[in-house]
């Protein structure tokens, strides 16, 4: 399902934050990707996700090369990933429904549609009965599983996170990897970027590990 | 239903909202726009005014045919022929007897045609030809010019020369007015669309983020900028309707003092549908300009 070979990011400047990875992740795998500040996750993420184009090697995802990608193309490769940020990224001009419609908005569902299947989101992750309350009004906990709602409610192949328990307490971060588990459970393919190391003792996933931008685990 | 209709559907209704949203910035927005399309529209409309005025100016579009001295019935009967088939002209014939009987009933000019050894003036006809633009006026001139027995063709082309060369400098004056106010409504609707793009650059990043494409990103802001420059173009057509309305009576008078009974013509539904989509264009224009421009720094 994700298979890199010889991949390397360099930045404007010169600095490697990905040198020469390899790797494979399997259909239905939950990967941890490890690694101390600066080894170079969030740039894997990123890379994984199209956020960040390779400098050089392949990465293929889901049978496309994204080194090869066209721009026009990338929009559509994303639907495919559910994506989740330590920062949540919501929108705070927007009620917890809304921000979870967006990208039913962007496939283009009818709005009834969207709404079904956005409650059907909230739900899964606890947040129903918050559905009409504006990001700013909900718990840290709270944002993070509204941001996994928005990131699987389009129904995608592969769920990425980028250290989505990095900014909440031990308590909040346990249920956030139980949501994780659940979505392994069913099927899919889940690649989160922490240091947590509650992760591998809770699950016993795949670990990526990271040192200085290598693969080394 | 298809995707592409619902995200047309729902970024319509983004623009409405974002109308809405700010009622007196969109008011202003609108004033401004419906101001600088009712200047080149009030200046389309005298013209045109201007132009059907100058068509209606009796004796203008009027052109003599002279005959030669020797022509005779059959050669009157010939031009009379040759004129049914000129497409909607009218005329009438004087006969060369009537011009002398005219003359002679001028005042102190009957001693002198009576003094005239035989009648020196020719049959004559006087064309109204339906087409008075001037080059079709000289082309049915020189038509004439080339009939048998014809000595001599005038038309007043001077008078309508001149007027057609103010039309035309009026025209190119309205041209240069709209390219600077259209240029002016295009800057107003870049500005407002790049202050929406910096006020929703959180929403553009997350949805860049999550698969929107520049078509579903760039959408809502090209329906606000055809939205708001149709709503001030229907604007223009209304101030230019209203001014046209108030003009209308003391235009009458003045007409009515010159002997003439002129009536300003308002614009006419197309007109009024064309301005509005003159606003709808170049507002998507300027919307276009500054969403590409302001998009940059997402990609």
């Amino acid at each position: 399902m994700i298979e890199a070979s010889n991949l390397t990011k360099r930045y404007p400047g010169g600095f490697e934050a990905i040198k020469d990875a390899s790797f494979s992740i399997g259909a239905g795998q939950m990967v941890l990707i490890t690694g101390h500040s600066g080894a170079g996750k969030t740039t894997l993420v990123k890379l994984i996700s199209t956020i960040e184009r390779p400098t050089s090697g392949s990465l293929v995802v889901n049978g496309q090369n994204l080194s090869a990608l066209g721009r026009s193309a990338i929009p559509h490769v994303r639907r495919h990933f559910g994506l989740v940020f330590q920062d949540q990224k919501l929108l705070f001009d927007r009620n917890a429904l809304e921000n979870v419609m967006l990208p039913l908005h962007i496939a283009g569902l009818p709005r009834r549609e969207a709404i079904r299947r956005a409650q059907a989101a909230l739900d899964k992750v606890g947040l129903l009965a918050r559905e009409k309350a504006n990001p700013i009004a909900l718990s840290g906990g709270e944002q993070q599983r509204l941001a996994i709602a928005r990131a699987v409610v389009n129904r995608p192949t592969i769920l990425i996170a980028d250290e989505p328990t990095g900014n909440l307490d031990s308590e909040s971060g346990l249920a956030i990897l139980d949501i994780f588990a659940d979505f392994h459970r069913v099927g899919v393919t889940v690649v989160v970027a922490t240091h947590d190391q509650s992760w591998i003792e809770r699950y016993h996933p795949n670990v990526l590990r990271l040192a200085h931008g290598r693969v080394v685990a | 239903m298809s995707a592409l209709f619902v995200q047309h559907r729902a970024a319509l209704a983004a623009a409405f909202r974002r109308l809405w949203a700010t009622p007196l910035n969109t008011l202003l927005s609108l004033v401004v726009i419906g101001i600088a399309l009712t200047l080149p529209a009030f200046g389309y409309v005298a013209l045109d005014n201007l132009r059907e005025l100058g068509r209606n100016a009796s004796g203008v579009q009027q052109i003599s045919l002279f005959m030669s001295l020797d022509a005779g019935r059959k050669d009157v009967g010939e031009i009379e022929s040759r004129l049914r088939q000129a497409v909607g002209s009218q005329w009438r014939f004087v006969p060369k007897e009537d011009a002398l009987t005219r003359m002679k009933s001028s005042e102190g000019m009957a001693e002198i045609v009576a003094s005239l050894p035989r009648n020196p003036l020719p049959d004559a006809f006087i064309v109204e030809p339906a087409n008075t633009e001037p080059a079709a006026l000289e082309a049915l001139r020189r038509e004439m010019a080339g009939w048998p027995k014809v000595a001599h063709v005038q038309l007043d082309s001077a008078w309508i020369k001149r007027f057609d060369a103010f039309l035309r400098l009026g025209k190119l004056a309205l041209w240069m007015l709209a390219g600077l106010f259209g240029a002016g409504l295009v800057a107003v609707t870049f500005n407002t669309i790049r202050l929406q793009v910096m006020a929703q650059s959180a929403e553009i990043e997350v949805a860049r983020m999550i698969g929107a494409t520049d078509g579903f990103i760039r959408r809502p802001f090209y329906y606000f900028g055809a939205l708001q420059g149709a709503l001030g173009g229907l604007l223009a057509a209304l101030l230019v309707l209203a001014a046209l309305r108030l003009l209308a009576g003391p235009v009458g008078e003045l007409a009515a003092l010159y002997g003439g009974n002129f009536s300003l013509r308002p614009p006419g539904v197309a007109d009024m549908l064309g301005l509005t989509a003159l606003g709808a264009f170049l507002g998507w224009l300027g919307a276009q300009l500054s969403v590409s421009l302001s998009l940059r720094k997402f990609d």
